[in-house]
Formats: C-alpha cells, sequence, structure tokens
C-alpha cells in the first residue's frame, strides 16, 4: 500500500466551498455526494494548489505523523523506496533538481564584499549601472581596414540587458501556456527563453529574436525554418538533472500541438537518445556546430549546453574549440520534468564547483575571452546569480526559479503529467490554468526584482558595469570551507 | 585692509582674525581655508587647496582665481565667491548660505544640496558644469548660466539623476544630455525668472561685478523631480 | 601578516606629469616641486617618478632599474642577465643619504641589449623577448624585482614622501623630455618598496591615483596573456593591460582609453552611426579590460604621455598648457607652483584622454 507522506487538514473556518476539490489534480481531495470533502491523502504531493485558492485558508497539509522506526542509516525513504521497489520492480522516477541536503550549496557558503572608504560606493537607482551582456565569440585579434579605421570581426552575438535568462524546457515537459509566459517575458525583458528539444510552436514564431531553438539527440521539430526561426541555436549534450540520459515522453502526452510541433506522430513515444548518435566524440561536435552555422547562414550564435560532471574542465575547453559561440554549464541541482532518481541524486558536480573550474581552465589555456559561458542549475535568487558571474560565468539562467514565478511550488511531480497549476501537464483543464499574460507579467517582475538587486550589490561594490564583475572573484570569500574547496572555487577565506 | 601671507601665518593665523575683513596671499594648495569660518571676510589670493569654505558658517570667502576641489563642502551660511572656476564635488550637502562660482564647476557640483525650514541652499555657476550636477539634489537651487557657452551644452551627463527635490535651474533651451525620465524639464515662465531668479542672479552679478542683464538674457528651463515617479515602488517588505 | 605583495592592500594618491612637446629636455627639480605641493595625498609610504629622455647616450639600450634585497639575489639576476643579455654598462643608481629613506634595498642600473642570438632563437622581437626576461626575473628571482625596463627612460622610487625619493635619488641631476611623479597613500604599513609608482614595463609607466573596484576582473583577464601580476597593484595590472592593448592589439592609446574607460552604452547609444559601432565594437571586443572604480593615470610612453580619468571621474585630474609645456596634476596648485600662469588651465572630462606627443597639440 502506497505510503502516506502528508496530510490534508482543515479547520472549523471550512465553508465546504468544495473548491480544494475542484483545484486538486491529483485525486487526493474528493467532493463526495451529500459527504461533504473526502482526503485521499496518500495522493497528496503536497503542492499547495488547494491551500493557495481556499477562500477563508481553512486547509493545510501536514507531514503526516506517523514514522517508520528511526534509524540512522536506513531512512524512512529508503524503506519506503525499497518497498516501492520491491513491488514494482521500477527505476525510481523523480523530476525537478536533486532535493538532497548532503551535497552543500556553495552558494550559501560565499559572502560578498562591498566597498568602504578606499573606494566609493555607487546608488544604482540614482547612477549609471549597466547589466547588458553580449554573449558569443570574441576573435583573438583586431582587425583594421583602410585608414587603419577598425572593422568590426566580431561574430555574431547575443545582447542581454540583464545576465538572466531562460532555461531550456521543452513543449511537452510544460504547457504551451508556460512557452507563451516565457517567450513574452523575455521580449519584454530583452533577454532570451530557450525551446527545449520539443520543438517550437508556430503561434511563438514571433518571439523569434528572444528565442533560443534547441537541437538535442531526438532532433524533435527541427527543420530549416526551426534553426532559422531564433536568435541562436543552443545544442543540448545533457543536463544537470541527469548526465548521460536521455529522455523519454511518453506517448499519452504527444497528443494535439505536441504531436505536430515535434513531429512525433500522436500516441507515439518521444526518445531522445542518451548521446547524440551524430556526436561520439569531440570533432563531431565541431561538425555538428559547424553544420548548424552552415544552415542559418553563420548569422546566429551556436550553443553548447553539458551537464557539469566530473571532467567538465577539459570539456568545456574542447566545446570552445568546436566552434561554438556560447557554453552553456547546467549543475547538479539542475531540473527536470522527469529523470531517474537515482541519476538526479548522485550524477554531476554543483555549479559553482563547475564554473570555477571552466572559467580557471580557459584562462589558463587563454581562451576564456573567445566564448561566452552561462550558469545554471539551482540558481535561487540574485545573490546566486551574482556569486555565479564572480566564479566566471557571463550570465545565468534559471528553469525552476522562473517555474515558481509562475505558480510552482516545487512538489516535484511533474513526471505524472497532472500538475495542478497548469505548468507540466498537457491536460486542457489544468494548462488553462495559467493565464500567460499574468504570467509573463510574473516573470518580468521576477528578473526585474532580480536586476535591481544585482545593482544594489555591484553598487556596493564600487562595480558600476557587469563586466568589471565577471570572474572578479576578490569579490568573494567563502565560509565553512577547507583549503580545497576554496582551492577549486579561486577564492579567499573570510576574514583573509 | 590687513594682509597675511599663509606661508607665514598658516590656517592658524587666519583663524585668528575674527571679524575683520583680510586678505591672505601666497595660497597654492593649502587645504581648509575659511573651514567653519562664522564672520568676517577673507579675499584670497592664489589657488586655495580642497575642502576650502568647508562647513562655512557665515562670513564671506571670496577667491580671486580657481578653487580646487569640494569647496563649500557641507557649508551651512554665508558666500562663497569664486572669481574663476571650480574643481569636483563643490557644494556637496550644502545645506544653506550662497556658493557663487563665476567661471565653471567641475564634476559632481551641487551634489545633495538641502533646505530645511528658512535655510536654503544657493549655487550659481556663471559658466558649465561637467556631468552629474545636482545628484541626489534635496532642496535649495543651482542656476547655471553658461556664459559664454550659448547655444553649448552646459551640463555633463546624468544632470540631476536621483534628485529628489530642488530646483536646478539653467541658462539654454536645451535639455540636459540623457536626461533621467524620473524628472522633468519645464521652461521657466517670466513671472517664476522675475520672482526666483532675478534676485538670486542679480546679487551674483553684483558680486563679480558683472553685468545681471545679460546673465538673465534668454530662456531658462527648470529640472525638477517627478514626484509620480518615488523610488519606494521599487521595494516589497518581506 | 601578510606584507604587501602577498596581499592587495588599497591606496589613495597623487600625480603630476610634465611634457615638453618640443622635446627640450628639462632637470627633475621642477616635477619634485610639483608634487611636493600635494603632500597631504601621501602618507610617506611610496613615492617615485618616471622620466624619459634621461639617457641619450645609451638610447638604443634597454635600461634595467633593479632593486635587490641581498647580493646573492644580484648575483643570481647578473647571472640570468649574462646569458641573455649583451651588458653594455652597469653601476649603482647614485643615490644620497636621507634622513627619511629607509632600508633601502640595492639599487642597480644596466644598459643591455638582447644577446643576438638568443634573440633570433627566440623567434620573438627584442621587447617581447626583454618583457618576457623581465617578467622572468620578477617572477622567480627572490629578492630581486625590476623596476624599469625601457629604453632612454627609467623609474625611481621608494617608500617615503615623493619629495624625500627625489632627493635621495637626487633627481634634479636628471634631465627629461617627459616627467611624472607620484605620491602614494597605501592603506598598511610598512610600505615597500616594489609596491611604490610608477609601474612599468618596457616604455610604458603608469602612475595611478585610485582604487579600481574591476581589480580580480582585469587581473586574471590580463594574466591570461602571459602576464603575471605578483604586486597586487592595481597599477601593475593597468600596466599591463595597455601593454597588451597596445603592443599585443595594436589599440592606439586613444581606443585603449576608450576600453578601460569605456563611455556608458547609454552615452554610446547617443553618438552617430560610425562611432557607435567602433566604440562598442571596443567594449564587446574587449569587454574584460573595463576598468570601474576611481582611477586617474598618467601613462608615459616614448615620445608621448597619455592622462585618463575614469569614466565617472571618480578622482581629480588638472591639466594646463603653457607654449610647447603641457602639465597634468591632481590639484591645481601643483601646477601653479611651477608654471604661475599657464595659456590654458582645464579638467579634462571623465573617460576623456588627453593624449600628447612630441611635436604634436594636446588633443
Amino acid at each position: 500500500m502506497m505510503r502516506r507522506r502528508y496530510r490534508i487538514m482543515k479547520d472549523e473556518s471550512c465553508i465546504s466551498c468544495l473548491r480544494c476539490a475542484r483545484e486538486c489534480s491529483f485525486g487526493a481531495i474528493e467532493a463526495a455526494d451529500g459527504k461533504g470533502l473526502v482526503f485521499h491523502h496518500q495522493e497528496c504531493t503536497d503542492c499547495q494548489r488547494c491551500v493557495s485558492f481556499c477562500p477563508v485558508g481553512a486547509i493545510y497539509i501536514t507531514e503526516d505523523g506517523n514514522r517508520f522506526r528511526r534509524n540512522a542509516v536506513f531512512g524512512e525513504d529508503d524503506i519506503q523506496q525499497i518497498h516501492l521497489q520491491a513491488e514494482t520492480g521500477g527505476v525510481l522516477l523523480s523530476s525537478m533538481g536533486a532535493p538532497g541536503s548532503s551535497v552543500p550549496i556553495y552558494f550559501d557558503r560565499i559572502l560578498l564584499n562591498a566597498s568602504q572608504v578606499t573606494n566609493p560606493s555607487i546608488d544604482p537607482l540614482r547612477e549609471p549601472m549597466e547589466t547588458s551582456v553580449f554573449l558569443g565569440q570574441r576573435p583573438e585579434r583586431i582587425l583594421r581596414g583602410s585608414e587603419g579605421r577598425l572593422v568590426d570581426n566580431l561574430p555574431p552575438h547575443l545582447e542581454l540587458s540583464t545576465p538572466i535568462m531562460f532555461s531550456a524546457m521543452s513543449y511537452g515537459a510544460i504547457s504551451l501556456n508556460v512557452h507563451k509566459a516565457l517567450a513574452a517575458a523575455a521580449e519584454e525583458l530583452g533577454t532570451y527563453w530557450n525551446t527545449g528539444e520539443g520543438g517550437l510552436h508556430e503561434s511563438l514564431y514571433p518571439y523569434k529574436g528572444n528565442t533560443i531553438v534547441q537541437v538535442a539527440s531526438g532532433r524533435f521539430g527541427v527543420h530549416g525554418t526551426y534553426l532559422n526561426t531564433a536568435a541562436a541555436i543552443e545544442v543540448k549534450i545533457g543536463q544537470g538533472a541527469k548526465p548521460g540520459i536521455g529522455g523519454h515522453l511518453t506517448g499519452a502526452k504527444i497528443i494535439g500541438d505536441v504531436s505536430k510541433t515535434r513531429m512525433v506522430p500522436e500516441g507515439l513515444d518521444a526518445i531522445s537518445p542518451a548521446p547524440h548518435h551524430d556526436i561520439y566524440s569531440i570533432e563531431d561536435l565541431a561538425q555538428l556546430v559547424m553544420s548548424i552555422k552552415e544552415a542559418t547562414d553563420y548569422s546566429k550564435p551556436v550553443m553548447v549546453k553539458a551537464a557539469a560532471v566530473h571532467n567538465i574542465a577539459p570539456i568545456a575547453s574542447g566545446i570552445a574549440r568546436s566552434g561554438a559561440d556560447i557554453i552553456s554549464i547546467d549543475g547538479y541541482r539542475g531540473g527536470t520534468g522527469a529523470a531517474p532518481l537515482r541519476i538526479r541524486d548522485n550524477v554531476g558536480i554543483p555549479i559553482e564547483l563547475a564554473i570555477a573550474s571552466v572559467d580557471q581552465r580557459l584562462r589558463e589555456e587563454r581562451i576564456r575571452d573567445r566564448v561566452s559561458i552561462i550558469a545554471s542549475g539551482g540558481i535561487r535568487n540574485s545573490a546566486d546569480a551574482v556569486k555565479a558571474i564572480a566564479l566566471g560565468a557571463d550570465a545565468v539562467s534559471i528553469g525552476t526559479a522562473a517555474l515558481c514565478a509562475l505558480g510552482c511550488h516545487i512538489c516535484a511531480s511533474c513526471h505524472t503529467g497532472r500538475c495542478a497549476w497548469g505548468i507540466a501537464t498537457q491536460d486542457p483543464d489544468l494548462t488553462r490554468r495559467l493565464d500567460p499574460g499574468k504570467g509573463a507579467a510574473r516573470l518580468v517582475n521576477l528578473v526585474n526584482a532580480w536586476t535591481r538587486e544585482i545593482k544594489e550589490i555591484m553598487g556596493g561594490m564600487g562595480i558600476n558595469s557587469i563586466e568589471a564583475l565577471r570572474g572578479n572573484r576578490m569579490a568573494l570569500r567563502g565560509v565553512g570551507l577547507n583549503e580545497k574547496e576554496l582551492g577549486i572555487l579561486g577564492i579567499g577565506y573570510a576574514g583573509e | 585692509m590687513e594682509a597675511l601671507d599663509i606661508r607665514e601665518c598658516g590656517l592658524e593665523g587666519i583663524r585668528k582674525h575674527g571679524d575683520g575683513e583680510i586678505t591672505v596671499t601666497g595660497c597654492l594648495g593649502e587645504r581648509y581655508i575659511g573651514c567653519g569660518m562664522k564672520e568676517g571676510v577673507l579675499r584670497i589670493k592664489g589657488t586655495p587647496g580642497n575642502a576650502l569654505a568647508s562647513y562655512l558658517d557665515g562670513g564671506t570667502v571670496l577667491v580671486d582665481g580657481n578653487a580646487q576641489d569640494a569647496a563649500a563642502d557641507t557649508m551651512n551660511a554665508g558666500l562663497l565667491a569664486v572669481n574663476g572656476s571650480a574643481g569636483d564635488a563643490l557644494a556637496y550637502g550644502m545645506r544653506g548660505g550662497r556658493a557663487y562660482v563665476l567661471g565653471d564647476a567641475g564634476y559632481r557640483a551641487g551634489v545633495h544640496m538641502k533646505a530645511y525650514g528658512e535655510r536654503k541652499s544657493i549655487l550659481v555657476i556663471g559658466g558649465r558644469t561637467g556631468s552629474f550636477l545636482g545628484e541626489y539634489l534635496a532642496g535649495g537651487i543651482i542656476i547655471v548660466l553658461g556664459l559664454g557657452y550659448e547655444g553649448k551644452d552646459i551640463t555633463g551627463y546624468f544632470c540631476g539623476n536621483g534628485m529628489y527635490a530642488g530646483t536646478i535651474y539653467l541658462r539654454t533651451g536645451k535639455v540636459p544630455l540623457n536626461l533621467s525620465d524620473k524628472l522633468v524639464k519645464r521652461n521657466v515662465e517670466e513671472e517664476e525668472k522675475e520672482d526666483i531668479l532675478r534676485p538670486i542672479i542679480t546679487d551674483f552679478a553684483s558680486v563679480f561685478s558683472i553685468s545681471a542683464r545679460r546673465c538673465l538674457e534668454g530662456g531658462f528651463i527648470a529640472i525638477e523631480a517627478d514626484g509620480s515617479k518615488s523610488y519606494s515602488q521599487l521595494y516589497a517588505a518581506v | 601578516m601578510k606584507k604587501e605583495g602577498e596581499i592587495r592592500i588599497s591606496s589613495g594618491c597623487a600625480i603630476s606629469g610634465i611634457f615638453c612637446r618640443d622635446g627640450r629636455r628639462i632637470p627633475g627639480e621642477a616635477i619634485r616641486k610639483s608634487i611636493a605641493v600635494m603632500h597631504s595625498r601621501s602618507n610617506g609610504l611610496g613615492g617615485g617618478f618616471a622620466a624619459y629622455g634621461i639617457y641619450p647616450q645609451y638610447r638604443d639600450f634597454f635600461a634595467l632599474h633593479i632593486f635587490y634585497d641581498s647580493q646573492s639575489s644580484r648575483e643570481e639576476t647578473e647571472r640570468f642577465l649574462d646569458s641573455h643579455f649583451d651588458i653594455i654598462n652597469l653601476s649603482k643608481i647614485p643615490t644620497r643619504p636621507t634622513p627619511r629613506i629607509q632600508d633601502a634595498p640595492l639599487i642597480w642600473r644596466y644598459f643591455v641589449q638582447p644577446l643576438p642570438h638568443m634573440l633570433q632563437d627566440s623567434q620573438l622581437d627584442e621587447d617581447e623577448y626583454t618583457s618576457r626576461a623581465v617578467i622572468r626575473i620578477n617572477d622567480s628571482i627572490e629578492g630581486s624585482y625590476v623596476v624599469s625596463c625601457g629604453k632612454d627612460m627609467g623609474v625611481f622610487k621608494a617608500v617615503g614622501y615623493p619629495e624625500d625619493v627625489a632627493d635621495f635619488y637626487r633627481i634634479e641631476e636628471y634631465e627629461g623630455y617627459s616627467w611624472t611623479a607620484h605620491g602614494r597613500y597605501p592603506t598598511n604599513t610598512p610600505g615597500w618598496w616594489a609596491g611604490a609608482h610608477p609601474f612599468s614595463l618596457l616604455d610604458l609607466t603608469v602612475a595611478h591615483n585610485g582604487e579600481i573596484s574591476s581589480y580580480d576582473a582585469n587581473r586574471r583577464a590580463v594574466e591570461m596573456y602571459g602576464y603575471s601580476c605578483n604586486l597586487l597593484t592595481d597599477t601593475e595590472v593597468i600596466a599591463y593591460m595597455l601593454d597588451y592593448l597596445t603592443r599585443k592589439q595594436g589599440l592606439t592609446l586613444r581606443e585603449c582609453s576608450e576600453v578601460i574607460a569605456a563611455p556608458f552604452w547609454s552615452t554610446i547609444s547617443m553618438k552617430g552611426e560610425e562611432e557607435r559601432a567602433r566604440l562598442s565594437y571596443l567594449r564587446k571586443m574587449f569587454s574584460s579590460f573595463l576598468v570601474t572604480g576611481p582611477f586617474s593615470i598618467l601613462v608615459g610612453f616614448r615620445g608621448g604621455m597619455m592622462a585618463l580619468n575614469d569614466r565617472l571621474k571618480l578622482r581629480s585630474l588638472v591639466a594646463a598648457e603653457k607654449g610647447s609645456t603641457v602639465y597634468f596634476s591632481s590639484e591645481e596648485a601643483a601646477i601653479r607652483i611651477i608654471e604661475e600662469d599657464p595659456d590654458r588651465i582645464w579638467a579634462p572630462r571623465g573617460g576623456e584622454a588627453v593624449i600628447v606627443t612630441l611635436g604634436r597639440e594636446a588633443g
């Protein structure tokens, strides 16, 4: 029998309006005829939808009081998972990012600097403070034309008004309304959203200038128009939540426009192979990057996204030499719509360490200025973004945080397809819960607020342009870190 | 009138003179001349150093040539009149009195000048200024006449950034370069020119013995904070 | 306690410069007088001078000014020099006992040229050959520090007030067409001889007033290109950046100023199309070289001088002209003391370089 994890509770203020039952998409709350509300606690995912919509604040969710016998080695989750696997023989499936507490969040052990006396801090609301970022390749040398005039020999760049972009999340994993909200927000903010590997719905073609289209191993919905209806193209090698693992969107979700956009027949599974079977080596990556450039007339930057794994530094160096313009690195805590739990929780390394080692490696190889780096995977707030940039990223990308702006409470049930917030689902009754216009406005608010905070932080350090923050590791100090960790992060200890 | 050579008497000697009028000669970079002075008149020859007439609290400081940085810093009352130009950070946080500069001012003139009750700070610059004029202005009046720069930009970039009270008057029809959208610019009507600008500018002209008519010639524009665009809306309490 | 060189130390400062566009060589007394006026901008923990045109009899040789902590570091360095350069002349740099200048290292001067066969084997030009050799000495020979290494120029610096440093080095006995001076106000004690300004590489010298907030971003960028910032000072980073941008990228000094003190994007957007494209290109191409935070610098180079403020003009800088002589200083008084009645005196705008060269008008 399924273990009850949460308990749905209500107090006497309940007016029996049954709103909670209508909102619950997991079948945990039932409006039984004549009997009022019936709770099926074992179905509850703690998504907080019912709580958010209860007009009188009567309902709430608690952890179930029942506990397994305490054991310091075999925790309750361990035992529960053994029971489930014994029953089913199945690989455990999960979603969102690794929730574990045993892997440090380095962002929380890094503190920022501020100016005092020797250098003025800056009030960002009243003085100029620049957050524009240009992503793309830089040639090694300047070029001069006639009369010694400088010739612009820069390959195409992406221009971001703020160093925050939206991570790749595919149509199929999330709803079209989410894509609409992301696209509209990216356009208003002057940044970019990313289609993920599920193709680009035709209704979003007008957002071309702020769209990054992805080419993944499944090549869903990839065609000439797709590649050219974008500001940049991203080759996805891997993602932080499931490095080395492909994707599997079940036939049940391949319906209607998802089928059309992915160009996969209705009802047929959409399988993303684990690797690109045309990339078995680094020179093959160069071939794919260059073929995409050829197909798009060298008019757009090509990005390569890889998961942060143990040897990410040399991998990034290889990517940089493959002709790619931008390297996107997704850390251990990155989210997903569905991934094997053991992979999500055990494979890869935290983004902080990955960015630090990649940035340092590219500098040692003297090619850091040639490419741009995007960091993602567990960026929760503006301070995380600032720290990622000071460690060496050009910009950050947010997925989970963007979904939270749209209502997500990280119940990590995306893989069920029953998302009560209308985000990770294709059920039309659920997807209509998310109004793309209102969603876009919330995304814009979020990114604007973070951008203002980034300016406040930069101002405190006396830095008035984001490029002077990039790789500026003296702006950082560690607490609670050992020598090795400080060494990899390339920062001093607080007080040093 | 008594004349003192600063190289001999030092700041101490100047401080001792009380409410009389003296000429200070031989100045070359000596800082803090007239600092906190409450009464009397100093006539300065040479190039006085930084923080001239800072905290000035009455009395008059007249400079023959140029002033360096941070003149009239946090000035409270009295008159500073510079016959030449002033350096950067002129009249920072000035709370009252008159600071007149016949020539140009450097960057960040009149930053965070204030007004409170009877006290109202007045800064008049005859020439032009560098960037960030009147940044964070919290009260008082800044006037830039642009004498000799007719038809040209008479302020730098970021004029009035972040100001939330007070007024910047410019004798020009040109809107300052990259003026913040949190500020409003308006043309000064005849009545305001007569009531507010004429008395100040006439006084300015008489201090330097120049023609007030020339200083008042042509139209003025005024820059003020746009009250509808407060910064508080940018915050959300946790 | 970590000493300077092991840890980055902030400092404020005074700078002063004199440049004779007609190539007239003037004694060091004038620059000493000028920088001394700004005594209170220094705290006695660093002063120095850069002079150009002072070694006409050796104008074709690299002049190395070197500090040694000990005889053994001198011997090791001289062995290294012997195996890489032809040493034309060597001597102690003459000094005079000055009570306020203490703990002097051994201070030597060498006029050298690269050994022809070594130079040929290295496939480098003589500037690159020499700069690599100097970086190697500073990096790997304990207790040995090359203060300057250009041709027909030299840097004289010490821990002390700049006027005392001038007396110590008998600066009045040198004659140059271009002089810069620096008085330092670091936030640490004791001062450090090598940490004084100007800082130099080959013919390029930098005297700097301020503290940059982009330090580590700039340092890590320039270290990519073979420089080693072992002094941990802003000035060293700025000097290396300028060397990289001019000598290795071929930018003009004006273009360098548009990189390190780049106009704001909002300012660039107000320019005409061609200028907008040019400035955007420089900013995008060299984004790691943008310097933020307060600085005013005097850059000496062969046949010229550049004065530059940060783009917000957070440090003071005054310029003046009298006939063919150009003056720069942190304070007007420091110019007036040597030129009471200049033809023109002005404050350059933030980010707008003033560059003067032999035989040309200031612009």
